[in-house]
């Protein structure tokens, strides 16, 4: 057999997973549908976002969910040159740590930006989120953060 | 809250797909039995050693570490092993249940092989059963498995279990 004559096909293996939420990353996802942020009250008063079931520190059940963002401040961040097909963004961005105002962790999403030289840890920024029509109640609900003042 | 979005509920799923994509190269053996498929015929090979006939081949023989060069266009019809009626649903189903998956050894072939077995009741299934291939129409026969659409019982009396029970 002639090597041309080897078959050759591309093959997709694929497992339609569900997840239950729970109540606590449910509020969460119900919030990003409705295009805004929550976090849940830790001890000492700490907002972790996005938020837990239990306090990682004492393991003791949250507290009260408290809204937070939409803005927030880039912890540390890295420039994706070349985006995967599944990566939130089809262009250049950067993946980054965002402390939303309002919580004391950060939560990882994609930043929109020009170029990795108008990035900066310090940096402001505000979440974009999905036309509301498109929102389903999942991460990708917030399409990106970008630079407050509008730079992308 | 933005204004129309209360009423669908608190969100308690997520969808959370998982998938791979890659490419696969079956290699000169299966590739020449895909290209069978494709003609409407199975295709195995034998060993030049042992004699054994594999369908689908994988191009050695497994006992004997020998590459199977002798091609052996095999029979359409074979001889039901054994089977397994299937009564649970799963997600992505493709076939209703209840449903009949049979290992079928082919006339001529020395391997059996997995196939959907139609137009019988579940209940009549045995083993010794002899059984046939349908084909999808030839125009739509394409080198996968998916050009055979199912077995069927082809009409003749049981096979003798001694012919098939070195392949249980």
């Amino acid at each position: 057999m002639a090597e041309s004559e080897v078959l050759h096909a591309e093959h997709r293996l694929e497992y339609p997973y569900a997840r239950s939420t729970g109540p606590i990353i449910g509020a969460f996802l119900t919030a990003l549908r409705e295009g805004r942020f929550v976090g849940a009250t830790g001890s000492e008063g700490k907002v972790i976002v996005p938020p837990t079931e239990y306090d990682p520190l004492t393991g003791d059940d949250v507290g009260e969910l408290v809204e937070v963002g939409p803005g927030g401040v880039i912890d540390s961040w890295a420039w994706v040159s070349h985006p995967l097909r599944k990566h939130p963004l089809q262009v250049p961005f950067a993946w980054a740590l965002v402390r939303l105002d309002g919580a004391d962790t950060a939560m990882l999403h994609a930043v929109a930006a020009p170029g990795p030289e108008a990035l900066a840890t310090g940096a402001r920024v505000t979440a974009k989120f999905c036309p509301e029509a498109e929102r389903v109640g999942s991460m990708a609900d917030l399409e990106s953060f970008v630079l407050e003042g509008g730079a992308a | 809250m933005a204004d129309g979005t209360t009423d669908q509920g608190p969100v308690t799923m997520l969808a959370t797909p998982i998938s791979l994509d890659f490419e696969f190269t079956p290699g000169v053996a299966q590739s020449k039995f895909l290209r069978g498929l494709e003609r409407g015929e199975f295709l195995g090979q034998r060993c030049g050693t042992c004699g054994q006939v594999y369908v689908p081949s994988r191009g050695t023989c497994p006992t004997d570490g020998v590459a199977t060069t002798e091609d052996v266009v095999l029979g359409n019809s074979g001889t039901v092993t054994t089977y397994c009626v299937v009564n649970v649903p799963f997600a992505g189903q493709a076939i209703e249940i209840p449903y009949i998956c049979a290992q079928i050894l082919l006339d001529g072939a020395n391997l059996s092989f997995m196939g959907l077995l139609q137009e019988i009741p579940t209940d009549q299934i045995r083993m010794g059963m002899r059984v046939e291939a349908v084909w999808v129409d030839e125009a739509e026969l394409i080198p996968s498995l998916a050009s055979v659409k199912y077995f069927r019982p082809n009409g003749e009396p049981d096979a003798d279990y001694d012919t098939y029970k070195e392949y249980l």
